[in-house]
């Protein structure tokens, strides 16, 4: 028996969970409340004694850890053109694992500087410019990060031509230089600009964020929970040496306050004719939804939705519904307790499905010329894919999660949008995805494993 | 001497893509660093595309005979954008029909664009002409 314990701290729960890596085997899992003020170890140790009630006292062998805690890795990004730069600015800090508050375009304003000093970021990520293309945007940029003072560390990864001058402008400041984020023009270059989040993450947000003390309990690879989630679900796509993966796939993580959608597929289009347009797309593609949550950000998807709608799919009346929204949105920790508020809870997580999918989800336009017709692709395209994968704290504990999933599917009233035809679903009864994350570092084989014995599998029909 | 960056396309919904595959080479061949958008380009796409590459000239390619209509506006794009006198050029099968093209030219050239150019230019003369305008020996 190897036993390892993989450690999830979350900004609420400190969730442990326990495997027998010999055997590939989920021993238990627990989760604890935790807040902020509380030190994060209690969180963890009290975690640690609900599970050895289940399981015994076991002498864990390793420990390992993500974190999402006071924040998660806050970050801010900004780059010259928003659907060129600063887009592939944001794109590297969400595959990173990051929150990213914000994304700049062109030249920071004192608006922009006194937001920033405001928001005082775990991680700046100043891009900008085509090697050997423009430079003055991510001058002034580094310029006005200058004057805006404070410590928190700047990672460049902008025009080749300028960097070395954004370095000298921000003498005396924490700046990591890598690789531009696009090179070329419509070439993305994300991977360099992400480890180098990754390690500034671990020297320094680990250390900041008090985990320090717990980590000297921890074997190693601290990383923000989202890399965690990435990293299952790159392994559960593709498989190990010995083990073949289950394929493209989707996964859902529908939260109070956001809504991420992952995927693990190359997105291309299934007519070679049909031409891309916009930045090339990440294989493993991660989106946060800000305004899509249960709770804090419930009023995102009544805007996004329609009050309507969201009344018709509960069942209930425009004001009743007007109603508990009003609550929930006032008591954020409000769990369904009646059937009215059940059913209103389950028809805001089918409409933040629906409603963060599509915008993860490419979409194709036709054009019409004398020669016939022409297709145009943007964003990744999702129709083949027939595997979703349902996590978070929203999702999994609800009883209709197959009905709510059904909502990530193609829809004939929106043709353009590039979603799975039809797919079934597992869900991530036991919470365990972030763990095999972890654990898919060293032990690829067992979590593997794990995740193909504990993910639930059901068909979804639409 | 630095080489000076070019941002090339077919605007519109035009898939006419032979004259621009073969003015990519001719460009590139001639020292330039060519920014190739293809076919189907819109105004901010390549206005995008010459803001990130901090480009020297925009040429733009228009063979179905909606040229007209998918360059109006491109110039005060271009200024709105921070482009300031960025060199335009347009070329292709630029406008329906046979019309005198002093005229074409003269109305493109009340639309900001530097030069128009008319149908089947050979690509020696566009890139004199980059070549002048450029202030390239
Ligand atoms: C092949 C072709 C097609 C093919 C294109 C295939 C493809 N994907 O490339 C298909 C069948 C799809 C097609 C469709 C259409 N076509 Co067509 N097509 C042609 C044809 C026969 C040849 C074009 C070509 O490749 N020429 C060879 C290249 C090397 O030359 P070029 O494109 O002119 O480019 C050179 C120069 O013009 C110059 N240049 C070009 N752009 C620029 C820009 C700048 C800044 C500069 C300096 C120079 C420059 O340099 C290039 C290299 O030397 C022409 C007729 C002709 N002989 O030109 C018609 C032609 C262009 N088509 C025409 C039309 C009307 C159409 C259609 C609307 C309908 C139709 N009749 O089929 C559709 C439009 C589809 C669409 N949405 O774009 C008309 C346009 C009429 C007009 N402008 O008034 C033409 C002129 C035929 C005609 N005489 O009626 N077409």
């Amino acid at each position: 028996m190897n036993p390892v314990l993989l450690i999830d701290f979350g900004s609420t729960y400190t969730k442990v969970t326990a495997v027998d890596t010999d055997e590939a085997k989920l021993l238990g899992t627990a989760s604890s409340y935790t807040t902020v003020q509380t030190d994060i170890n209690n969180g963890l140790n009290s975690a640690i004694a609900k599970l050895e009630m289940m399981t015994g006292h076991i002498e864990y062998r390793e420990r390992y850890a993500a974190s999402s805690a006071a924040g998660g890795l806050r970050m801010l990004a900004s780059g010259l053109v928003p659907e060129l730069t600063a887009e592939a600015a944001k794109c590297a800090s969400l595959g990173a694992g990051a929150k990213v508050l914000k994304t700049y375009a062109f030249e920071l304003n004192e608006d922009d500087a006194n937001e920033i000093r405001k928001i005082d970021p775990d991680i700046f990520l100043l891009v900008g410019g085509t090697d050997g293309g423009n430079s003055k945007c991510i001058l002034h940029n580094a310029k006005v990060l200058a004057e805006i003072g404070g410590d928190f560390p700047i990672v460049i990864a902008g025009n080749r031509n300028a960097v070395r001058e954004c370095e000298r402008i921000l003498a005396g400041r924490e700046v990591h230089i890598c690789e531009n984020v696009m090179p070329k023009f419509g070439v993305l270059n994300i991977a360099p600009a992400q480890q180098v989040i990754r390690e500034v993450f671990l020297k320094k947000i680990v250390r900041a964020k008090g985990l320090t003390e717990a980590s000297e309990l921890i074997s190693g690879i601290m990383m923000p929970t989202p890399s965690a989630v990435m990293a299952a679900m790159k392994l559960l796509a593709e498989g190990t040496e010995k083990q073949s993966g289950i394929g493209e796939l989707i996964a859902v993580d529908v939260g109070g306050a956001t809504t991420d959608i992952y995927s693990v597929s190359d997105g291309m289009p299934d007519d070679p004719r049909t031409m891309m347009k916009g930045l090339p797309e990440p294989y493993i593609k991660r989106t946060v939804e800000g305004d899509i949550g249960m709770r804090y950000s419930i009023r995102g998807i009544v805007d996004s939705a329609g009050i309507k709608t969201i009344a018709e799919l509960a069942g209930l009346t425009v004001e009743r519904t007007e109603e508990l929204i009003e609550r929930f949105a006032e008591h954020t920790d409000l769990l369904p307790d009646s059937d009215e508020t059940k059913a209103l809870d389950e028809a805001l997580a089918c409409m933040a499905v629906r409603i963060a999918v599509t915008r993860h989800a490419g979409r194709i336009e036709e054009t019409y010329n004398m020669c016939g017709t022409a297709y145009v692709q943007t964003g990744k395209n999702l129709m083949n894919i027939d595997r979703i994968v349902i996590t978070g704290g929203s999702l999994i504990h609800t009883e209709h999660t197959e009905h709510i999933a059904s909502f990530a599917l193609y829809d004939e009233k929106d043709p353009t949008s590039l979603k799975p035809k039809k797919a079934s679903v597992l869900v991530d009864r036991k919470y365990i995805i972030a763990a095999m994350g972890l654990l898919s570092e060293h032990y690829p084989e067992a979590a593997f494993t794990i995740m193909k014995e504990e993910l639930v599998n059901n068909v979804i029909a639409k | 001497m630095e080489k000076k960056t070019l941002v090339i396309g077919v605007i519109g919904a035009d898939v006419h893509a032979v004259g621009n595959q073969i003015l990519y080479h001719a460009f590139t061949d001639a020292g330039f660093n060519v920014i190739n958008l293809g076919v189907m380009v819109s105004q901010e796409e390549f206005i995008s595309a010459a803001i990130e590459t901090n480009a020297d000239a925009i040429l733009v390619s228009s063979l179905y005979g909606q040229g007209e209509l998918d360059c109006r506006g491109m110039r005060e794009k271009c200024d709105e954008a921070g482009l300031d006198n960025i060199l335009l050029y347009v070329g292709g099968n630029i406008v329906i029909g046979k019309q005198p093209f002093e005229e074409v030219e003269q109305r493109f050239k009340a639309m900001g664009f530097d030069r128009s150019f008319p149908p089947g230019t050979p690509p020696e003369v566009d890139i004199e002409c980059l070549k002048e305008d450029l202030h390239i020996q």
